[in-house]
């Protein structure tokens, strides 16, 4: 019997560890990757803010500065909505036509029965949507990129149906104008109602199991499972928080443009993905930080806003828009891929 | 019925799970002791793993009870079960990776205050888990960085920290090296010894008989009987686990070594460290290691699936230079993955298709692109017979079939075209005992073909059942190159151990004195 043995590897068998299985990615890849997690999104920011000053002289005044708070308010919302979804491990896709179905019921109503009723007529529709999202994929295990593709296309037609195709005028001018058009200093209203979103969001995201919750189930479901975390009620939960919160921010935005639009709010779809997706949310789940989400959806307005007074066409911004989004989401794919191996 | 006996914690009574039609339990009935080891020992597929889900929660059992601490306990859930002192460490790690150790120890019972979450009382109680079982990692740190082992440890804590009665482990070696084991084997003694109950699964004999009090055997969803570890052989085990003698498991055939048909030569990389070894027209030879040794990714290695650094692969005298799966089929060798479902089938596509494209890939049945299903079906037919898969249903997709028939799918690229090596990796995983006679015959007909056969596994009973040499492998080397009277099961595990006493009784050389 012949044996090669190295006394150095017999000592050190005993503290032998298991995961030798060393990540193979490019150091540019992990460079990337590293930027982008800790803070690749603020210096893109900066550079943006920076190079619109210079291209435009419009770009860093007091009146900019509110349009795109109240630019800001409308996305900030729904991207924040999104996020929720994401984390665990779903997506919405239904958020536009949620916005344009709400504004639609909220304005009939508003124009019958007042404001009040009106609000909550908007945020009861969100409520129905984001029910039926969440019980459907969480009772059913389909998948919510199909389940909300239509349910988006159901609220879109009933939009139309109900409005028959035509804006909702003649809403009160208390709701127009206190909503949709006056500020606190510079300030929009529609931006505080954000940032008050942000904070509650916040706790509840950091500090009560709820948010716990949301970061177990998408992290990993069944080992979640296995530990008693209420994983249909959390699901449920995500989308229905989603779809209230868009309702909120389509009543904003009826607000913003005075009637209710069967077409209001096709582009925040892909914006609040793009946004969520920019500012680190995993489209695999389990992981998002709210703040860099709320920096992503600043980001994204600021670019708007911008290429807007740079005279870019929308067809580029379109283009623009795209090219982000499917870098941000192959970057997270390069960041889970390591992370799971 | 006064079923409260002496000692006795937990007992299920006669309890049968249904999966579509078929028994997984057949009327098992079961007990736990405080203070006690009691090993769970079966095949797979012999209902180990739906007897501790049944008292774990996560299965309903359709017939028979559940007592705890002599009270019946009904139809229980995850949640229930823990309730009453069921701790479960499942093999699918039960943790989320993206939380922190504090946060997984306390999924689902967050301690709060004034409605929000009470964070330095978490980690204060993290804190402690962890110091039970020996860890001074800070619970802050996010699970997703942690070893297998450490994940284990973590598992432990936290079903501890929830006053656990009864701890279940669910082949907790499976995934951890030697000393790791080890040291897994000294906490669960010291746990067993402060009364706390312990169900441990596992197919690994020398384990139970190290650390076992008793041992129930189930085999086909049926108990074979429980009995004292103490001074019960591995015969007497493995007769109740298969029902058959360790000779019939194996039907070893004789060597008739002819020319070097693989060799293999100081192959070096992360893991591997100057990795030589050759295998014979006519011979079976076995690299064997423990989960983590490294012996798997010599065959990866071997087809080009892991990156090399330095070293030669040569087949038949020709060098695969910078190998890669094609290359090395083309030099005429063949790799069966370990893992048939993400390696190995296709599993969305049916029997037939699994048998037929490997050969369509190598142009056997194909040509020009063009498939030729005559040839497809020929060779199909050729596969179920010589195989014999069960059901011969080419047509029905090959997750309708059991694990062993879906190992035998993946097992007709031999049939691709005439290999001169074949380099088997687990091949019988998660099999029932017929197939796996299926399987063994096959590669002993390779065999006696004049085909050099290599046989990586971490059955140390398989490898010594089959093997006519073995190469023993640790930490990415070939530690222990065993020959005929030297293969043994002693020498082998001597080999995995690395322990240096090895020479000195076998005799023979001694180079650590």
């Amino acid at each position: 019997m012949t044996l090669d043995m190295d006394t150095r590897s017999a000592e050190s068998a005993g503290t032998a560890g298991t995961n030798s299985n060393p990540a193979k990615e490019s150091g540019g890849a992990r460079f990337v990757a590293g930027l982008l997690r800790v803070g690749l999104l603020p210096v893109l920011l900066v550079a943006g803010l920076a190079y619109f000053s210079l291209m435009s002289d419009n770009f860093f005044q007091e009146r900019n500065a509110t349009n795109i708070g109240r630019q800001l308010s409308f996305l900030l919302i729904v991207t924040m909505a999104q996020m929720l979804v994401l984390l665990t491990a779903e997506i919405d896709m239904s958020v536009g036509f949620t916005i344009a179905l709400t504004s639609v019921v909220s304005s009939k109503m508003m124009v019958d029965h007042g404001v009040l009723v009106g609000i909550l007529a908007g945020l009861a529709v969100g409520l129905v949507i984001g029910l039926i999202n969440g019980v459907i994929v969480a009772r059913f295990r389909v998948p919510s990129f199909i389940v909300t593709i239509g349910m988006g296309s159901i609220a879109f037609g009933l939009a139309l149906q109900i409005s028959s195709g035509s804006p909702i005028s003649g809403l009160p001018e208390s709701f127009t104008s206190a909503l949709g058009n006056s500020n606190l200093g510079i300030v929009p209203v529609s931006l505080l109602i954000a940032l008050g979103v942000f904070a509650v969001l916040y706790l509840v995201l950091n500090w009560t199991t709820l948010g716990r919750y949301f970061y177990a189930v998408g992290g990993g479901e069944n080992a979640a499972r296995l530990v008693g975390v209420p994983v249909f009620r959390t699901k449920v939960l995500a989308f229905v928080l989603c779809s209230v919160l868009t309702s909120l921010a389509g009543i904003l935005l009826t607000a913003r443009v005075s009637s209710g639009e069967p077409n209001l709010g096709g582009d925040l779809l892909i914006m609040s993905i793009a946004a969520a997706v920019l500012g680190g949310t995993s489209f695999f789940g389990g992981e998002g930080r709210l703040g860099l989400v709320a920096v992503g959806a600043l980001f994204l307005v600021v670019l708007n806003n911008g290429m807007n007074l740079i005279r870019v066409s929308s067809y580029t911004q379109g283009i623009v828009l795209g090219v982000l989004l499917v870098t941000a989401v192959v970057i997270d794919r390069l960041r889970s891929g390591a992370g799971a191996r | 019925m006064n079923t409260h006996e002496e000692g006795v914690v937990l007992r299920a009574e006669r309890i049968t799970k249904r999966y579509s039609g078929v028994k997984a339990l057949d009327s098992v009935s079961f007990d736990l002791r405080r203070g006690e080891i009691h090993a769970l020992l079966g095949e797979n597929g012999a209902g180990k793993s739906t007897l501790i889900k049944s008292i774990s929660g996560s299965v309903r059992p359709d017939e028979g009870e559940i007592f705890i601490d002599g009270k019946s306990v009904g139809a229980l859930t995850p949640t229930t079960a823990a309730s009453h002192g069921v701790g479960t460490v499942f093999q699918e790690m039960s943790l989320v990776k993206h939380l922190s150790i504090a946060e997984n120890i306390y999924l689902a019972r967050e301690q709060r205050r004034g409605g929000l979450l009470n964070k330095g009382s978490m980690l204060a109680g993290a804190r402690d888990a962890l110091d039970r079982v020996g860890m001074t990692i800070d619970p802050r740190t996010k699970v997703g960085g942690l070893s297998r082992a450490q994940m284990q440890l973590v598992e432990i804590a936290r079903v501890l920290h929830w006053d656990s009665a009864i701890l279940i482990l669910d082949e907790p070696t499976a995934s951890l090296s030697l000393g790791e084991s080890r040291k897994l084997f000294e906490l669960l003694h010291g746990l067993r010894d402060r009364g706390i109950g312990i169900i441990y699964i596992s197919h690994r004999l020398a384990e139970i008989k190290e650390m076992a009090d008793r041992v129930t055997v189930l085999r086909d969803g049926q108990k074979i009987g429980t009995i004292p570890v103490e001074g019960v052989t591995d015969d007497t085990l493995v007769e109740m686990m298969s029902g058959r003698t360790l000779e019939k498991l194996y039907p070893r055939i004789d060597a008739n070594p002819g020319k070097v048909r693989l060799r293999v030569d100081g192959l070096s990389n992360g893991l591997l460290k100057d990795v030589s070894f050759e295998v014979r027209a006519g011979e079976i030879v076995g690299l064997a290691g423990l989960v983590g040794s490294g012996k798997s990714e010599i065959g990866r290695a071997c087809f080009g699936l892991e990156a090399l650094d330095s070293g030669t692969v040569e087949i038949d005298g020709k060098t695969v230079a910078k190998p890669n799966p094609k290359k090395a089929m083309r030099h005429g060798m063949i790799y069966y993955p370990a893992d048939r479902h993400v390696e190995g089938l296709v599993t969305t596509a049916t029997l037939r298709d699994n048998i037929t494209l490997p050969s369509i890939a190598l142009g056997s049945t194909a040509r020009a692109g063009i498939v030729n299903r005559k040839a497809g079906t020929a060779l199909t037919n050729r596969v179920v017979e010589a195989l014999s898969v069960k059901p011969a249903d080419p047509g029905r997709q090959i997750l309708g079939f059991s694990g062993g028939n879906q190992q035998k799918a993946l097992l007709a690229r031999s049939f691709a075209r005439n290999f001169p090596v074949h380099v088997f990796d687990e091949p019988t995983v998660g099999i029932d005992i017929g197939a796996k006679a299926d399987v063994y015959n096959h590669m002993n007909r390779l065999c006696e073909e004049g085909a050099a056969v290599v046989l990586i596994s971490s059955d140390t009973e398989e490898i010594l059942g089959m093997s006519h040499r073995i190469y023993a492998v640790r930490e990415g080397q070939v530690v222990a190159d065993l020959r005929g009277d030297d293969v043994t099961e002693e020498n082998v595990v001597r080999a995995f151990f690395g322990s240096r006493e090895v020479s000195v009784t076998s005799g023979e050389m001694n180079r650590d004195a």
